[in-house]
């Protein structure tokens, strides 16, 4: 029975893409065949018919042929449905086919190896000769990617229950979302946040269960020169490594620790001093307890505090 | 592809492609096509015929498209309109512009290997946008930022060995062990994965295929040997994930506070259950005890391992050994509060 459908659907494409006028339905149900014969049967199965053409993006245009003509046709204009003419040079094309990949087991997947399809029947041939230098990938495993990224796309509004960093409770947050952005691997959404009438980055590993439409395509604004990117580097960005710690580190351990250290002394004892700079008390306490008893620290006081209470959270 | 078969949108995806695909080429094998659309030669076939039976009523009936797949040769010799693609829809130009824009990010600091010309990149990105027209629009706001900053001078070096084919030594930072390994690698790849960029290559030392995280190289240079990747090398399946789960695997339990859940998100959990109170309880595998500890030493009271138990013992003797070297009372309180 789809066998049916797909014929009906790929007659109907021919049929309204080979007319120059616009047909009406009751042309249309002449020039096609595998319509009912019931009128009211013809008109739901046409109505689902023009739905499924517009979803996979064919132009469908409804106008009539005159002032006189009363009834409204369909056509497809050909100009708005065919792919541009592109020619790629060898190289292009390579890198085109080493992009198709990149989505390979994530969101966007399908749609890559479709856009490749596409191009690939408009004659570029995307083959790589060689076994490439390079593969990259990007991952959608956060749940909320598909939503968000329809979000932006469509510009609408989205809400859902957000877990902010070390919180215990989640909260419902509402969003004008401006884009999405990965970094480090990870996948943010930057915009609107209606609540707090302010820009707002959050992680997509936080937002829990499904995130929802909250207003229709084309009710967000996104400001001009809003630069996703940014606003995603600057709210997520290291510290500047302000601060310098004063380490004593077991002789031959600790190699994590020196790699970055700006000064080291050897000691008598079996231990040296070395010197680190770092720019956050919270993730240098983190790392350096991890070491265990491999690193005693000196200064600062409050590095130093941090460190003991990770230790000391660790004995139970 | 839906389980039971392509959806009839699917299919007609494929018909509106495989016209213009064989038109383009004048002849084009069934095979050949067949592998270009992913389909089998059957299901190939079917496509012929059906689009080949298509019908209209002008008002008498006619096939608006004539073809013939004779010797396994497909030639398309009536198309009526069908004979371009239809045009990209904006998911399809988002996917390949984000992609091909992370690629041209990856190449800024140096051309990618095995690409001759980068400017390639910004030549089918400008090609793309022109072909694409307003469905290129939304594809502005997906970014994907690539960070190689830190390895930046070990990346060169690695393109410059890739693209010469010659052998690599590096010294190498195993965390689990705190400890810089030395190995001779012939280079296969660069993977960059999950915002990480590895070095996939034959290391002699092992005599298999390795994969090293590039921000852990300590030191590179480049020997005047030729990178010889043995026949039976095989290159790691992306695809399939990086680090798969080997039976030798310790299962380690944790749990983690409100503040140690960031765990759940750099490392793959098998299991993960929520406790109540953004509690939760996670069970990951790995072959690295060291990791373990160091880990759990780390998270403090934000994270409690729970098994293996020896594991657990030992994190609890080195917090109290370090803490010792502060003179501090080492007073195990049991659970706390």
């Amino acid at each position: 029975m789809s066998r049916r459908k797909t014929e009906r659907l790929l007659s109907l494409v021919v049929c309204l893409l080979s007319s120059q006028r616009y047909l009406t339905a009751t042309q249309i149900r002449a020039a096609v065949p595998g319509y009912p014969e019931s009128f009211e049967a013809f008109k739901r199965m046409f109505e689902r018919d023009k739905e499924e053409l517009r979803e996979l993006g064919i132009p469908l245009e409804m106008g009539t042929n005159g002032a006189l003509e009363e009834e409204p046709g369909y056509r497809i204009p050909r100009q708005a449905y065919v792919l541009p003419d592109i020619r790629l040079e060898p190289d292009e094309a390579a890198v085109l086919a080493l992009a198709a990949r990149v989505w390979q087991r994530a969101e966007l997947a399908g749609a890559a190896a479709g856009a490749l399809l596409k191009l690939r029947a408009a004659g570029v041939e995307a083959e790589e000769t060689r076994q490439p230098g390079i593969e990259p990938r990007l991952q959608t495993g956060e749940a909320a990617f598909g939503r968000l990224w329809e979000a932006v796309r469509d510009r609408r509004p989205v809400t859902f229950r957000y877990r902010a960093a070390g919180r215990s409770q989640a909260e419902r947050r509402e969003l004008e979302p401006w884009g999405v952005v990965n970094r480090r691997g990870r996948w943010y959404v930057a915009g609107h946040d209606r609540a707090r009438q302010a820009v707002r980055v959050f992680r997509l590993s936080r937002i829990e269960g499904r995130a929802e439409f909250s207003g229709p395509p084309g009710s967000v604004k996104v400001p001009d020169g809003a630069d996703v990117r940014e606003v995603v580097r600057a709210w997520d960005d290291w510290t500047p490594t302000r601060q310098s710690a004063l380490l004593r580190v077991r002789a031959g351990a600790g190699l994590g620790i020196r790699r970055r250290a700006t000064r080291q002394e050897p000691g008598p004892d079996g231990w040296d001093l070395v010197e680190v700079p770092f720019a956050e008390v919270g993730w240098f306490s983190e790392h350096l307890a991890s070491f265990g008893p491999d690193v005693v620290v000196r200064e600062p006081a409050d590095l130093r505090d941090a460190v003991i209470t990770r230790l000391k959270g660790a004995l139970t | 592809m839906t389980a039971g078969g392509p959806t009839s949108s699917e299919r007609l995806q494929r018909l509106l492609a495989l016209v213009p695909y064989v038109i383009s080429r004048r002849v084009v094998g069934l095979a050949e096509t067949a592998a270009a659309f992913r389909v089998n030669e059957r299901e190939l076939v079917d496509d012929l015929n059906l689009l080949w039976c298509v019908e209209l009523r002008n008002p008498d009936p006619y096939c608006p498209i004539d073809l013939s797949y004779e010797g396994g040769e497909i030639v398309i010799s009536q198309a009526e309109q069908m004979d371009r693609p239809l045009r990209l829809g904006v998911d399809e130009a988002s996917a390949l512009l984000v992609a091909l824009r992370m690629l041209a990010e990856i190449g800024e600091s140096g051309s990618v290997p095995g690409l001759a010309d980068s400017s390639a990149l910004s030549r089918a990105i400008a090609k793309l946008e022109a072909a694409a027209g307003e469905a290129a629009a939304p594809s502005a706001q997906v970014a994907v930022q690539v960070d190689q900053q830190a390895e930046r001078n070990v990346l060169a070096k690695l393109r410059d060995a890739l693209d010469s084919g010659r052998r690599v030594h590096l010294s190498y930072y195993v965390p689990g062990r705190d400890e810089a390994t030395e190995r001779d690698v012939d280079p296969m790849r660069l993977l960059v994965v999950e915002g990480h960029t590895y070095l996939e290559g034959w290391c002699h030392r092992a005599e298999a295929v390795r994969i090293f995280r590039l921000d852990r190289v300590l030191d590179i240079e480049t020997l005047p040997v030729a990178a010889e990747v043995p026949q039976q090398a095989e290159p790691v399946d992306v695809d399939q994930g990086l680090f798969r789960p080997a039976p030798g695997d310790l299962r380690v339990a944790l749990e983690l506070s409100p503040r140690g859940r960031w765990v759940t998100e750099y490392y793959p959990c098998e299991r993960v259950q929520d406790l109540g109170d953004g509690r939760l309880r996670v069970t990951l595998r790995t072959p690295d005890g060291g990791w373990v500890r160091r880990l759990a030493l780390g998270l403090g009271e934000d994270g409690r391992l729970i098994e293996p138990a020896e594991l657990a013992d030992a994190v609890r003797a080195d917090a109290a050994a370090a803490l010792a070297h502060y003179a501090v009372p080492a007073d195990p309180r049991g659970p706390k509060g």
